[in-house]
């Protein structure tokens, strides 16, 4: 059912592709084609370019043929103007492609007589689209006319009737026109040109321009009702549609690491997510590019690409300084995966800064963009704005899966994170470097403030800049707080004495036991020796009394033999009873 | 300006032999079609050349509808003009000349 009214509204509503970057996405697929268009804007304001470039390129990739009537520019000065864009609008004349013409009207030699018409000019125009088959059409200024023709009456009836002749012919039309006081131009022509008007807007703010475009009306079409910025460049005309777009982006849950193992350990061990913003904010000195710079080596290590603004800071400058803590910068920028873009950030307004960036952004395809850093933009009452453009930045990063890296200079003083209230939102990854004085020193802390999506160390490391590159160290926590530096290092001093005092305590006492191990081993020798004398002593004493014993048995017998007294047999027994009652004895 | 006149195609009956004495009046009418106006015009015209201009004067009526490529090398968008090319300075006067008092003074013939 939706679908259906869809269809129609198509069909009705043809459009003529402008293919001018980002005017095609306002404007819903392009100008109304076969009707005319009003492009209104002070002078200077990029009103003739626009109108070339939708012929331009109408006639390059539409193969739609084009007639530029210019009632201001002579077609050499068009060509010499437009040839800076790269635009070769001789060559494109000469392939019939482009019919340049120029309506030149001189006041003073003309006289008013009577009635008089256009039709001349309707001749002209018609024989132009004819003799090249022409779809597109720009009248350029035509409102000029009023000063050069007398009676504004006949004129205003007669272009009223040249837009409808347009249309009859279904030619696309662009009609320029310079901004009035008070209405979009000067004599009025929205009342005739009613399809589509455009407004261009080149203001300057705080000393630096900005260019802006706004649809103001596109019959029976939608488009885009905010005010657009744009650019002027090389490459021509180009719109940023950028504040269209929606938090609808893809999240990566892919990380990359920030170059420094330790600070990896600290976002939970693998990094910032790829497509993240991170921002490190710090007071002066405390390290903010060099942790760009690392997040650059680690990204141009793995082959993917870098863009790095740097707003303060020239890039052989940033390259020097980056290599005093051991990071060299410049063989990736020689092998085109680094590439820096120094700008003083009150060369142009925010809007140009932001159409720039993107433009190069696309160009360029980084996979990290770093911008070094963004306060350079804030001045007193911009912060508003440039937290818009950050946002719509940010935006577009994130719908590219493009990892930003911010820098963000702070005053110091106590509400560190107070101060970047404005951007604070926007940020996924918050990385704070913050001085910390003890002791006569200012040493470098470092802790993750906010890291969105994952667990993060709570805890301040000591960030070191070396000759060597980046260290993280854990701080001193003790009874006087955090301590860094030399005074970090003093109490690591006094721990380690400590510990030697203890060691040695340990030492000695298992020293005095081993001794009185070996006193009391000693002693047991001793003992057992003299134990092993008086048992010999004994044994030898048992031995001289068994023989004792035994010669006075055998001595018994002879004196009884001798005696021949007793009945001899029985002896053996009384020997033998005798002898049991000696070793009873003993 | 010779290349010009050359490519002007002869339309009335009223031309003469070119001089390039200062004192003949060279004209030259723009019309687009046999337009209301641009027959006043002619009429107008016509008038005052044989009132005031007898047999010093040459008129070319340039129709640009048969010849368009003539409005882009004359720098014409309005008609009728017409077109003093001598005496010079050159003169433009757009309209069908219906005031006479005008012309005269704008062709400056009095």
């Amino acid at each position: 059912m939706e679908k259906k009214p869809e269809q129609k509204f198509r069909k009705t509503l043809p459009k003529s592709p402008t293919s001018i970057s980002g005017l095609d996405e306002i404007t819903g697929g392009g100008l109304p084609k076969g009707r005319p268009t009003l492009v209104c804007g002070g002078a200077g304001c990029g009103k003739t370019l626009l109108a070339m470039e939708f012929l331009v390129r109408g006639a390059m990739i539409h193969h739609e043929p084009g007639v530029f009537i210019s009632f201001e520019e002579s077609e050499k000065e068009l060509s010499a103007n437009v040839a800076s864009l790269g635009f070769d609008l001789d060559k494109l004349v000469a392939q019939k492609k482009i019919w340049l013409e120029q309506i030149r009207v001189d006041r003073n030699k003309i006289e008013l007589n009577g009635d008089f018409d256009l039709e001349a000019l309707f001749i002209r125009i018609h024989l132009a689209i004819e003799s090249i088959g022409a779809k597109r059409v720009v009248l350029d200024t035509i409102e000029s006319l009023f000063s050069e023709l007398p009676d504004p009456m006949v004129l205003r009836t007669e272009l009223r009737r040249l837009f409808r002749w347009l249309k009859r012919k279904g030619v696309t039309t662009i009609v320029t026109a310079e901004r009035g006081e008070g209405a979009f131009t000067r004599q009025g022509l929205e009342e005739y040109v009613s399809d589509c008007v455009i407004l261009l807007d080149h203001r300057v703010s705080d000393q630096s321009s900005i260019r802006r475009l706004r649809i103001v009306k596109y019959r029976g079409s939608t488009h885009g009702t905010n005010e657009y910025p744009f650019l002027i460049d090389e490459d021509g005309f180009s719109v940023l549609p950028v504040t269209s777009l929606g938090l609808n982006y893809f999240s990566s849950h892919e990380r990359i690491s920030t170059g420094i193992p330790r600070l990896d350990t600290m976002l939970s061990g693998k990094g910032y997510y790829r497509g993240s913003t991170v921002l490190v904010s710090g007071t002066a000195g405390t390290g903010k590019t060099s942790l760009a710079a690392k997040l650059v080596e680690s990204t141009c290590t793995r082959n993917e690409r870098v863009l790095y603004f740097t707003f303060e800071e020239s890039p052989n400058q940033l390259v020097r300084n980056m290599r005093s803590i051991g990071i060299n910068l410049e063989p990736w920028v020689k092998k085109g995966i680094l590439q820096f873009h120094a700008t003083r950030p009150t060369l142009y307004g925010l809007e140009t800064h932001l159409t720039t960036s993107i433009k190069l952004i696309n160009k360029f395809q980084p996979d990290v963009v770093i911008l070094d850093p963004i306060n350079a933009f804030v001045t007193a009452e911009n912060q508003t704005e440039v937290k818009a453009m950050l946002l719509r930045l940010v935006d577009f990063l994130k719908m590219k899966r493009i990892t930003a890296f911010f820098t963000s200079l702070t005053a110091g003083g106590e509400n560190m994170e107070n101060t970047e209230v404005y951007v604070s939102s926007l940020i996924d990854t918050w990385l704070l470097l913050r001085d910390i004085e003890i002791g006569g020193e200012r040493n470098r802390g470092l802790y993750v403030l906010k890291s969105r999506g994952m667990e993060h160390s709570n805890q301040i490391r000591e960030f070191r800049l070396t000759n060597q590159g980046i260290e993280l160290l854990d701080v001193y926590v003790g009874n006087e707080g955090v301590l860094t530096g030399s005074a970090r290092l003093a109490q690591e001093m006094k721990d380690s004495a400590e510990q030697l005092v203890l060691k040695q305590e340990i030492g000695r006492k298992q020293y005095g036991l081993k001794r009185k191990r070996d006193a009391m081993e000693a002693q047991i020798v001793v003992l057992r020796s003299e134990f092993e004398a008086e048992e010999s002593e004994a044994l030898k004493v048992i031995g001289i009394e068994k023989a004792r014993d035994e010669r006075y048995s055998q001595n018994k017998a002879k004196m009884a033999k001798s005696r021949k007294g007793d009945a001899f047999h029985k002896d053996p027994d009384v020997v033998k009873s005798n002898s049991k009652r000696n070793r009873r004895s003993l | 300006m010779k290349l010009k006149r050359k490519r002007l195609p002869p339309v009335t009956g009223t031309e003469q032999k070119e001089h390039n004495d200062h004192r003949r009046w060279n004209l030259r009418l723009y019309i687009a079609g046999r337009t209301l106006k641009a027959a006043a015009a002619i009429a107008n015209l016509h008038v005052i050349c044989n009132e005031q201009l007898k047999g010093k004067y040459r008129l070319t009526v340039i129709d640009l509808a048969k010849d368009p490529e003539l409005a882009r090398m004359h720098q014409i968008i309005a008609v009728p003009t017409l077109v003093r090319t001598s005496p010079l300075p050159e003169r433009f006067i757009i309209g069908d000349l219906s005031n006479t008092e005008r012309l005269l003074a704008g062709l400056d013939i009095a």
